[in-house]
């Protein structure tokens, strides 16, 4: 039982440091979003203010993946091992 | 100008304490309930009360009260702001609301074009209604946007906007965009109709509890940290003295700059949906048709 337990909990938390490999995208992504900003700032440094807000819009959508691994990771840490821990004991009749 | 009588001071102080009142509401109701625990805990929103219902329980938590506390205080700010309005701008107080108006109508129809100007107070209501709610934990409250009930709750709205905006230039129109560019691809098109509030909701409500689990997070490993560098001290060990300032600088990140940013984000994002969604130029061509047939009509 107990090694059952800790079995479960072990994987909840690899699993969760796997799912948030998927925020290397986002950092790449954003990263190349606001280099191209930098540039076009140097460029035309009179639409600062534009180019500023399209690209937290931009940065904010292009998150979204890694906010999904998130979550994922979120409930994998604090909801899912109580939940199968559960289903364990259900299972187990205790 | 005209000197203020004291009935007007005395509604303009009875307000602001209206204002503050809902969250000293909310910090006396945390204190009460929150249950006695040692270290740190990161848990969901506490749960009040239950209420009893045919089908299931009906849960009241601490989000859904904090939000309506939110409302509470942004009505009276509101009403605040508005009391004592006059035709001709004098006080600073007016020319500051009236710069609100004008920023949010500007948005607005900068964003959704000049149709859409009736949106400007859904708009801005969205924008208060998030950034306070998120600026919320600043006062050591939960954040009612870190709950994903309630922001869900906005997403579903907003996704409510888009489908009667696309439905107003008629079903047959709606169900056509939907095989936009080739029926081939209607699966796809209804899965991306529908990701579109999923997303919405977890991108402000992954945001915003991120940032205070890892405050939660860098608040605990500072005061292990100071324990240990600074245990052997006999009385100043005691004190986490490494928590003192660095929270705080951390928190100007995740609570404030994320919280607005995300506010901003989702109005911006409601927006260019509903607004991208509704097919302007067709629906102008029906109406002109129905009035022209209205009037053909009347003529007979």
């Amino acid at each position: 039982m107990e090694l059952a337990i800790g079995i479960i909990l072990g994987c909840c938390a690899l699993g969760a440091g796997l799912a948030m490999i998927a925020g290397i995208g986002p950092g790449i992504g954003e990263g190349h979003a606001v280099a191209k900003a930098c540039e076009a700032i140097g460029r035309q440094p009179e639409c600062k203010g534009d180019v500023t807000t399209t690209m937290l819009m931009g940065c904010a959508v292009a998150e979204t993946t890694g906010l999904y691994a998130l979550v994922i990771a979120i409930l994998l840490i604090f909801v899912a091992p109580g939940q199968l821990v559960d289903i364990l004991k259900t299972a187990l009749g205790q | 100008m005209k000197e203020k009588t004291t009935a007007f001071r005395v509604v303009d102080a009875l307000l602001l304490c209206l204002t503050i009142l809902p969250i000293v509401c909310g910090m006396v109701l945390k204190i009460l309930f929150t249950p006695p625990a040692e270290g740190i805990q990161i848990t969901g929103a506490l749960i009040y009360f239950e209420v009893p219902m045919p089908v299931q329980n009906l849960v009241i938590t601490e989000a859904q009260v904090n939000a309506w506390l939110v409302m509470a205080a942004i009505l009276f700010l509101c009403l605040y702001l508005t009391h004592g309005l006059q035709v001709k701008a004098q006080t600073k107080r007016q020319i500051f609301v009236e710069w609100i108006v004008e920023k949010s109508e500007q948005l607005t129809t900068g964003n959704m074009g000049d149709y859409f100007l009736g949106f400007s107070p859904f708009v801005a209501a969205i924008l208060a209604l998030s950034a306070f709610s998120s600026l919320l934990s600043l006062f050591g409250l939960y954040a009612p946007t870190s709950d994903i009930n309630v922001v869900a709750g906005w997403a579903i709205l907003t996704f409510i906007l888009i489908t009667y905006y696309k439905f107003k230039a008629g079903p047959v129109q709606y169900l056509k965009s939907f095989g936009d560019p080739v029926p081939f691809l209607a699966p796809l098109n209804i899965i991306s109709e529908v990701a579109t509030p999923v997303s919405m909701a977890f991108r402000h409500y992954g945001n915003i509890l991120s940032g205070s689990v890892i405050s939660v997070l860098i608040a605990a490993g500072l005061q292990g940290l100071s324990a240990m560098v600074l245990g052997w001290i006999p009385v100043v060990g005691e004190i986490p003295l490494l928590q003192i300032g660095l929270p705080g600088v951390l928190s100007i990140y995740f609570d404030v700059f994320s919280g607005v940013l995300q506010a901003y984000i989702f109005a911006m994002l409601t927006m260019l949906y509903v607004s991208g969604g509704f097919p302007l130029e067709k629906y102008m061509a029906k109406k002109a048709k129905r009035q022209a047939r209205k009037q053909a009509k009347a003529v007979q």
